[in-house]
């Protein structure tokens, strides 16, 4: 993976030492409130509903081991003993004090990591897919082209001051695991006829108040094209794009408002105004990072001991069935760690969790760790004769829930108990409704099934897009969860289609296990899961199940 | 006749550990809800803002909340307040926990 070069270090130790100067400004007095909080949000220093809260990038969902270690380290000496992942592959710290942020940033930036970008109106941190590098689907690792965007996007003079803030998410596979069309821009790696890996762009897709799947602007743009064309993207948005309003600033709304045929032919403009000044540094630096992104060694060894592991141990076998996922080398697999033990926060993992994870990376996965937008932690390279030894010592951590896809694997963002913008809560909802079918014990009958639960219509956890969406709203002073159904979040993305009145807090739990029993009533097989039953039967009898009593009039 | 005033607290963020307090009758700020001054009357809380206003460099992003009154001082009117007297739902932590101190 990527590391720093003596510039990077440089850029990073000396933005922790203006921050240590500015907070030492704030706690003395030279500098008010007003002053002082851009400067903290540039560097993801939130105040929020309990505390401060420091959000940390991790580029594009990559760690080492010695970064998982610092996080966890920096958990146990600033903050209470645990992380937060994100859905944008971050790691957020719910509890830090203001006069240590700087001690937080040191720690960081040691480890080459950093908290920049992660807040205010710039390009945030690129999220890719987290089985990059590793899927059997795979065309090319996208990381580098991700890492390219960053050192491109980072301190970007023109982009400081973006209308809004600006995401970008990129897969190097055909199966989008990265939601990219939800993004500002995605980026899709494809090959063209003749075979060469290119990147089909998506712009101006969002989730949040207005939700809008992403448009293609581009089928095939050369990989070569491709930093000239994304500038020339937020390059016109930014100056078209609405400051005048917060909510119409994002660019799926310039996206809407224009036409994506009149966005494509600005860019197009600015495109050729642009490409001359890429002359070849670019592509020049992305070698020079590819270089740092080798694949690792793999190595042949027999997989007689997974294959009897299987047969001898049923818990082994339903964990492996369920978090593994196909590796692109032989004899390997792709590793998913839920951190969504049931009735656990989703996404929290502890520091002794940390660690454990990062030194099975080093004993067994090639010193590679991945966090996903789904908020698991992911071994992407393990050879199939280790795995029962993971399993094992995942298992004397926690750590070896066999539920990832499936029911209780929700993704859920802070909500209102952390997040100040919240309207409701989300983590407790989804503590339910995980512990809830774990009692049942229909997990494993439901089969694949993404529920995904927002605190505030900003949807950070992603709900117009979950199989079931749940969206946490403040009606007259009262939590109240609204239902979507049908959303999906892969490259055939769909925003979910609401069913009706919202549910309280208590009975939202009722709400989605009345759902789910109606799926099973009416699935053709085992084979047919939510999502395709859901095509095929329409919203009507969920809605009947969840609104009886509007069923039973409509039938008189 | 105008209707009553909907009675208020001054509340913040402490500059410093970020977590939240209430202004006090006698000007301080306290980690305990209850401790703070009741206002219900629409002059004097504006009056009150602007002093936690004008306090910079202890509290951050003060701002009057409803309140009701209780047995042992003012409740809070809404969850998000009410939230915000406990800590989170998910651990133990927070007000919850901590002494008042």
């Amino acid at each position: 993976m990527y590391s720093y070069s003596d510039f990077d270090h440089g850029f990073v130790q000396e933005r922790v030492a203006q921050f240590r100067a500015q907070v030492a400004r704030r706690i003395d007095g030279s500098l008010t409130e007003d002053e002082f909080r851009p400067l903290r949000l540039m560097n993801g220093l939130y105040l929020q509903l309990h505390a401060y809260l420091l959000r940390v990038a991790v580029p594009y969902g990559t760690l080492n081991p010695s970064q998982m270690r610092q996080l966890a380290y920096i958990a146990d000496r600033w903050d209470k003993g645990y992380g937060h992942f994100t859905t944008r592959q971050n790691i957020q710290f719910n509890w830090p004090k203001l006069p240590d942020v700087p001690d937080i940033l040191q720690a960081l930036a040691d480890v080459e990591m950093h908290a920049i970008q992660t807040s205010g109106n710039t390009i945030r941190n690129v999220t890719a897919d987290h089985f990059a590098g590793a899927a059997a689907d795979e065309i090319e690792d996208p990381r580098p082209v991700a890492e390219l965007l960053r050192q491109w996007s980072t301190d970007h003079p023109e982009f400081q001051f973006l209308p809004r803030k600006f995401k970008i998410a990129i897969t190097g596979s055909p199966n989008d695991r990265a939601v990219t069309r939800a993004h500002d821009i995605g980026l899709r790696m494809v090959r063209n006829a003749v075979g060469e890996p290119g990147f089909e762009v998506v712009v101006g897709g969002g989730l949040g108040r207005t939700p809008m799947i992403g448009k293609v602007i581009r089928d095939f743009l050369p990989k070569a094209d491709l930093l000239p064309y994304v500038e020339a993207i937020v390059s016109v948005w930014n100056l078209l794009g609405r400051r005048d309003n917060k909510y119409k600033a994002r660019i799926k709304i310039t996206v809407h408002e224009h036409g994506i045929d009149d966005i494509r032919a600005r860019v197009d403009a600015r495109f050729d105004q642009i490409r001359g000044q890429f002359a070849g540094i670019d592509q020049q630096m992305l070698t020079q990072i590819e270089a740092q992104f080798t694949p690792p060694v793999y190595v042949a060894k027999p997989t007689a001991g997974y294959d009897a592991a299987r047969a001898a141990n049923p818990a082994f076998r339903s964990w492996s069935d369920t978090n593994l996922s196909a590796h692109k080398a032989d004899g390997y697999a792709v590793v998913s760690v839920s951190i969504k033990k049931q009735g656990a926060t989703p996404g929290d993992a502890s520091s002794d969790q940390m660690r454990v994870l990062a030194d099975l990376a080093e004993t067994y996965g090639h010193s590679e760790l991945r966090i996903s937008h789904e908020q698991n932690v992911i071994l992407p390279h393990v050879h199939k004769s280790d795995l029962a030894a993971v399993y094992q010592a995942l298992r004397a951590a926690d750590l070896a829930t066999a539920n990832i896809g499936l029911i209780s694997d929700i993704i859920a963002c802070p909500g209102m108990d952390y997040c100040a913008l919240a309207t409701a809560r989300s983590i407790p909802v989804a503590q339910e409704i995980a512990q809830r079918f774990d009692d049942l014990k229909l997990e494993h009958d439901i089969g694949p099934l993404k529920i995904k639960i927002s605190g505030c219509i900003n949807a950070c956890g992603h709900h117009h897009v979950g199989h079931i969406g749940i969206l946490g709203l403040d009606r007259a002073g009262v939590e109240n969860y609204q239902i979507t159904l049908g959303g999906d979040h892969t490259e055939d993305a769909v925003i979910g289609e609401k069913t009706g009145p919202g549910f309280s807090y208590e009975g939202v739990t009722d709400a989605i296990e009345r759902i789910v029993m109606t799926y099973l009533d009416l699935r053709l097989s085992r084979d047919e899961h939510f999502l395709a039953a859901f095509k095929r039967l329409g919203a009507a009898p969920f809605k009947a199940a969840l609104y009886p009593e509007a069923a039973a009039h409509a039938a008189e | 006749m105008s209707r009553p005033y909907p009675a208020k607290v001054v509340t913040a963020n402490r500059l410093i550990e970020g977590d939240n307090v209430w202004l006090t009758e006698d000007d301080r700020w306290s980690l305990v809800l209850s401790e703070a001054e009741y206002i219900d009357d629409e002059a004097h809380a504006d009056i009150r803002l602007l002093f936690a206003q004008a306090q910079r460099n202890l509290v951050v992003g003060a701002y009057l909340a409803d309140v009701k009154k209780g047995p042992t001082g003012p409740e809070p009117v809404h969850f998000r307040e009410a939230f915000r007297t406990r800590g989170p739902s998910n651990y133990a932590h927070g007000k919850q926990v901590e002494p008042a101190n």
